[in-house]
């Protein structure tokens, strides 16, 4: 993992000694709320329904042990003792006090961690593939990268007041598990025809109330000029952006009006412009951050544990969750596993301190003290050997977080919706703990098969309902909540916007309405299709008529 | 602070504390975070003196997010806020009733 240098260390503590004081300022009155506000978004600090909330990133979903740790510990004395992990791959506090985070950002910095740049008009938290630098389909590890921009982009002075927020995604594999084409800038790792490693990079995607698919902007530029290629559209965007009206100032919208073609067109006469080398990082520096990723001490194993396979043989729960929650890794005998945070009945994404010092401890045990973060709101141990998934398995149904359900239709993404978040127009949470009770049933999750739910509070679409399977957005409607369902949306690399199949719902109605999408899905399918190519062949009117029937039978 | 929209009436003042960021409720002599405690607002005069007193506290640094909400009393004589925003504002999160006002004041 990446360590902090002196620089990062010197700048974290200074800016922790800051807020400080400008907290001390706002509460004896020298700071008004609007000078103070933009202080604490700077800083990550909100101000949501019932308390503040602190939002902490986590470069790239990247955790040590340690880290996790001390997030559990903040959580256990600042706040009421859970945590929430978010698509963004941060993590969330709901409750603290403003007199503590001071405090917190203290602790924070001791583990190199902070919450700069997790708001404001700024570019925000590089997210990246959960399985980056272990999975076995990956062209090369994304994190260096990653590491490299979030060291350019924090603090970058051209970039520090962007016309709205800016969010950059990587991965290193053709199978896109970081949703690159749903972000304002996606990066995708490829290999030319002559073998070279360079990047494909897609600009001006992006959720909210406009959602967009990212468009190609080039198809290969060589690894040594990202830095200047990200300068040259970043400045495009921060020069032509509109200021004037905040629906409009994402950079997906000027791709959008004035085409991709003539958007490519200035970038690559503002990148031909820009003098390369004193942007593009210094060789060295490139080098000096990849030594921090070079793999973990493996052992030298059989491709399959005979051990492994034995236990999977004895215990047919156990084979379950290992089929379903590990990822082939790059290295023989070891496995990627990712822990779900979706227990039946829980809030999506909410982890215990208790879990989180459980989780922390395996990983030291187990994993190379090394956790990652995923958008779909699990945790991920990287590096686990086969023959240690047993023990893993078991300790983790003792700490409540065995549930074998990754991909599968309780695995639902959903923001804090109305629980917490001002901005809400309804709530999620609830919807996806009644979805989830209502699939529980393993069996039939595993007759379903891969599908994804994702359930967002309002237009934002923090939940990235527009890019779920089945995508649920809370809204009102005449003083009630109302759930607008969308089918079709995709956030791999066959990206695609879920459209709206029919009149909202209340929230009574969803797991009905769900049901029936399902129903249409199991009579339809083919040998080994999916719910997602299902509904690619199918098209919308089989699944619209069994909504909208379920929707008259509801009014009749 | 939304003094500009018309608050149907009865309707009570709530706010977030500055300090912690608890939701409060302006009671007849200041700021209390049980929501049993606030001063329900019959009439426009009152109705006007709250939002008066949530200038004032908003300026001396108290309290931020200061709104008027239109309320029903329920049969305990309790204020409800009518939208359910407000409602989910006032007990805490849904799905935790360990957590918020609803655990702490017992409100429904
Ligand atoms: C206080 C809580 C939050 C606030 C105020 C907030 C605000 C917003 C706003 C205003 C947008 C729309 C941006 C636009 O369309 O330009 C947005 C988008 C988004 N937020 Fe949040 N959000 C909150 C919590 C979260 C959480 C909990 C997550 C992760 C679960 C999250 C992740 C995202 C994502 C992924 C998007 C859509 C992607 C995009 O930017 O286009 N946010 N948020
Ligand atoms: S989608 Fe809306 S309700 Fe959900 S977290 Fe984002 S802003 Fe809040």
């Amino acid at each position: 993992m990446y360590r902090y240098d002196e620089f990062d260390e010197a700048f974290v503590r200074e800016r922790v000694a800051q807020f400080a004081w400008q907290v001390k300022r706002r509460l004896d009155g020298s700071l008004t709320d609007d000078e103070f506000k933009p202080l604490r978004l700077k800083n990550g600090v909100y101000l949501q329904l019932h308390a503040y909330m602190l939002r902490i990133a986590i470069p790239y979903g990247t955790l040590s042990s340690r880290q996790l740790r001390q997030l559990a510990l903040i959580g256990e004395k600042y706040d009421r003792g859970y945590g929430h992990f978010t698509t963004r791959q941060n993590l969330q506090f709901n409750w603290p006090k403003l007199r503590d985070i001071p405090e917190i950002l203290g602790l924070l910095a001791d583990v190199e961690m902070h919450a700069i740049q997790t708001s404001g008009n700024c570019i925000r938290n590089v997210t990246a593939d959960q399985f980056a630098g272990v999975a076995a389909d990956e062209i090369e590890d994304p994190r260096p990268v990653a590491e490299l921009i979030r060291q350019w982009s924090t603090l970058h002075p051209e970039f520090d007041y962007l016309p709205r927020k800016f969010k950059i995604a990587v991965t290193g594999a053709p199978q896109d598990r970081a949703a690159i084409a749903a972000h304002d800038i996606g990066i995708g790792v490829v290999k030319n025809d002559a073998g070279a490693v360079g990047y494909r990079i897609l600009v001006g995607g992006g959720l909210g109330r406009t959602p967009m698919i990212g468009k190609v902007v080039r198809d290969f530029l060589p690894k040594a000029d990202l830095l200047a290629y990200l300068e040259a559209i970043l400045r495009v965007y921060n020069l032509e952006g509109r200021r004037d009206n905040k629906y409009k100032a994402r950079v997906k919208i000027l791709v959008h009006e004035i085409g991709i073609d003539e958007f490519r067109a200035r970038v690559e006469a503002e990148f031909a412009k820009l003098d390369g080398p004193t942007i593009n990082a210094d060789p060295e520096e490139v080098a000096r951050i990849a030594a921090y990723f070079a793999p973990p001490a493996y052992e030298k194993l059989p491709p399959v544990s005979r051990a492994y396979e034995a236990m999977k043989a004895a215990n047919p729960a156990f084979a379950a969750w290992a089929e379903i929650n590990t990822f082939p890794h790059r290295q023989p005998g070891y496995a990627a596993v990712t822990i779900s945070l979706k227990g039946i009945g829980e809030a999506p994404g909410d982890a215990t301190s208790d879990q989180m010092c459980a989780v922390a401890d395996l990983a030291d045990q187990y994993s190379f003290s090394e956790i990652r973060v995923t958008h779909a709101q699990n945790l991920v141990l990287p590096n686990v050997k086969q023959a240690d998934l047993f023990a893993l398995w078991q300790k983790l149904g003792a700490a409540g977080i065995a549930e074998a359900n990754v991909g599968l239709i309780t695995d639902i993404i959903s923001c804090p919706g109305l629980d917490y978040c001002a901005l809400a127009t309804a709530r999620s949470i609830p919807i996806a703990q009644d979805l989830a009770k209502r699939f529980a049933d393993l069996d039939q999750q595993r007759n379903i098969g891969p599908l994804n739910i994702k359930i967002s509070g309002c237009i934002n679409a923090c939940g990235h309902h527009h890019v779920g399977h089945i995508g649920i957005l809370g809204l009102e409607k005449r003083g009630a909540e109302s759930y607008q369902i969308t089918l079709g949306g995709d956030a791999t690399e066959n990206a695609a916007i879920g459209e709206i199949i029919g009149p909202g719902i209340t929230a009574e109605e969803v797991p009905d309405a769900i049901e029936r999408l399902v129903s249409v899905y199991l009579a339809e399918r083919q040998a080994g299709e999916t719910f997602i190519e299902a509904v690619r062949r199918l098209g919308l009117a089989p699944f619209k008529a069994a909504f909208t029937k379920e929707a008259a039978d509801v009014a009749a | 602070m939304s003094a500009q929209k018309k608050t149907p009436l009865p309707a009570i003042l709530l706010a977030n504390a500055l300090l912690d960021g608890d939701v409060v409720f302006r009671t007849a002599s200041g700021w209390s975070r049980d929501p049993r405690e606030a001063l329900v607002a019959e009439d426009e005069a009152t109705a006007n003196r709250l939002l008066d007193e949530a200038r004032a506290a908003f300026a001396r640094n108290e309290v931020v997010d200061a709104d008027l909400v239109d309320i029903t009393r329920d049969e305990a004589g309790v204020p409800v806020p009518n939208h359910f925003r407000e409602r989910f504002k006032v007990k805490g999160p849904s799905h935790r009733p360990d957590l918020g006002k609803q655990a702490e004041f017992g409100v429904r």
